[in-house]
């Protein structure tokens, strides 16, 4: 287990899997949010389902609509489980609080690079934790 | 970190001000913390993107259970105004907008005037409305208004998404973190343009340019080398393209804008060298949008709203000319500016060769896809740079073009070179 430390976050400690990517990311920009995939052709997850997935990005991008968006994304079970960035702009963290999703940046080194897609993690927002379970190198 | 609150603030937290106040300001703690704030800032005004694509069912159900509580208790502290909304009920039918749509609309304009919200249904409101001062601190809600406003006007306000802008307005309030602190309105990355801005466009090109080498809400351009001075308008398409495309939302355009009459203004240490932007990179940022010779399915002036000069000048080159049959032209504006367009016949003049001009929208907030999948829109024109990072995701071609480019796309059908 690999424990990465982060600034303190927010919403609820969530576990789940990891979709990483080098990328940017907008709900409005970014994604189909009826079909819950990643529409926008230049995006590095374009065709991905989010729905589920810990997202595991640079930093946001763009405006200021995934604030409100977020929180109907979770309530019609369309959200990602979790967002993780290098670092965040007010417009996700401000979204991520009106939905209750969990959210977290500012950690030591490029959390793109700290975390792969497929991993199990689980984030701890309130302690500033995040904790790899398994590596998907690791199989199993 | 601990946030400071005021008593009144804690009062708030106690509920001794109502449920819609509490909600607010708990909102508003936890923005706080996440970004260190020591306090809360008052403001002046709150500016609240309401279009009902972004809230979606969840956002309007939040706006109506707070339109439910007692009005002295629901009833907003400091003015608050609205971004466009997600349809011109005077045009929804002929864009292929549906009566669900509409009628969810009319859910969210209700509640939130429940509130006390003017719905001013504009993203150019520093233009139209109340342009702020020097030093307020606000709470605006589009990225492209709070550049504007903290760079051209120097005031203060982070970008303020829908639930947050609106707590804003509800407390009279909002976290001090982000750019109502002096250590983050200081220069980060230096620029020099070399190019020659010659359209609107341009200037879009040049902060798409910017907004792209920065991207981070966190750093702050300084740029120097500009050979003409841009009206309000070019610095409105500046500031949008750049928020767009790196999340900008402060720029020092030195001997221009509030807080950069000189570069020490602005600057503590050395800054990196400066990136050099020239001809060529503008015409790589068009470049890499182009389709020419293809054909034009919708030309869109909008994103942000035109002014009513911008809207006189399309009139002008509209005169005595046709949209084609196959090409939509569409031109939004503000409520109020579409109401003087309208008086100063310049709507007629637009009508009469086969555009229309929406009110209170700006297209890519008014269920894009849908439109477009009514409308069997696929490859879209236009002079905003903003537009065009947008509307990709939604299922669009875009392409960047000049005023006058976009124009002839619009009377000839096909994008010209």
């Amino acid at each position: 287990m690999t424990r990465l430390k982060a600034h303190p976050g927010i919403g609820p400690e969530v576990r789940g899997l990891a979709l990483v990517a080098r990328d940017d990311f907008s709900a409005r920009y970014d994604l189909d949010r009826v079909q819950g995939v990643f529409s926008r052709q230049s995006h590095a997850l374009f065709g991905q389902s989010y729905v589920g997935r810990i997202l595991v990005l640079n930093t946001a991008k763009g405006g200021v609509a995934s604030a409100w968006m977020l929180r109907d994304m979770v309530e019609r079970g369309l959200a990602p489980a979790g967002l993780l960035f290098n670092r965040v702009n007010p417009i996700l963290a401000q979204g991520a609080v009106f939905a209750n999703l969990p959210l977290m940046d500012r950690f030591e080194g490029d959390v793109t690079d700290l975390i792969a897609s497929g991993d199990e993690i689980v984030l701890d927002p309130a302690g500033g934790i995040v904790t790899i379970l398994r590596r998907v190198a690791e199989g199993g | 970190m601990t946030i400071t609150l005021s008593d009144e603030a804690k009062a708030m937290r106690a509920g001794a001000f109502g449920e819609a106040r509490r909600l607010a300001i708990e909102h508003q703690i936890a923005v706080g913390r996440f970004f260190d704030a020591p306090d809360f800032v008052p403001v002046t005004q709150a500016h609240v993107m309401g279009d009902t694509e972004s809230l979606g069912e969840a956002g309007v159900a939040y706006v109506e259970r707070l339109a439910a509580m007692p009005q002295a208790e629901r009833r907003t502290r400091v003015p608050t105004i609205t971004d466009p909304r997600g349809l011109d009920f005077a045009a929804y039918r002929r864009l292929g907008q549906t009566e669900a749509m509409a009628a969810l609309e009319r859910r969210a304009a209700r509640a939130l005037e429940a509130l006390g919200v003017l719905m001013t249904n504009t993203c150019i409101n520093y233009q139209t409305v109340l342009p702020p001062t020097r030093g307020e601190h606000l709470a605006m809600g589009d990225t492209g208004v709070a550049i504007y406003c903290n760079s051209v006007f120097g005031a203060r306000t982070n970008f303020e998404g829908g639930p947050s802008a609106l707590a804003a307005g509800l407390t009279g309030l909002t976290p001090r973190y982000g750019y109502h602190l002096d250590r983050h309105r200081r220069a980060t990355k230096s620029f020099v343009v070399e190019a020659d801005l010659k359209d609107l466009a341009d200037w879009g090109a040049l902060g798409a340019l910017i907004g792209r080498t920065c991207n981070s809400y966190w750093e702050v351009p300084l740029i120097e080398g500009i050979a003409r001075t841009p009206g309000s308008d070019a610095l409105k398409q500046l500031g949008a393209a750049m928020a767009s495309f790196g999340s900008t939302a402060l720029f020092h355009l030195v001997g221009l804008t509030a807080e950069a009459r000189t570069r020490d203004d602005v600057t503590d240490s050395p800054l990196p060298a400066p990136i050099v932007i020239r001809d060529s990179d503008i015409a790589g940022l068009y470049a890499r949008y182009d389709a020419t010779g293809e054909r034009a399915d919708v030309v869109v002036f909008s994103a942000p709203q035109l002014s009513l000069i911008e809207i006189d000048d399309l009139a002008r080159r509209l005169d005595g000319r046709r949209v084609h049959a196959e090409t939509t032209l569409l031109i939004a504006t503000s409520p109020e500016n579409k109401a003087a367009a309208d008086r100063m016949g310049l709507t007629g003049r637009i009508e009469e060769a086969g555009g229309i001009v929406l009110e209170g929208v700006c297209f890519y907030q008014s269920y894009a896809r849908e439109m477009a999948q009514a409308m069997g829109w696929h490859r879209l024109v236009t002079p905003s740079a903003k537009l065009v990072n947008i509307i990709g995701g939604y299922g669009f071609a875009p392409t960047l073009r000049t005023v006058d480019q976009c124009v002839e796309a619009a009377v000839s059908g096909r994008i010209v070179a």
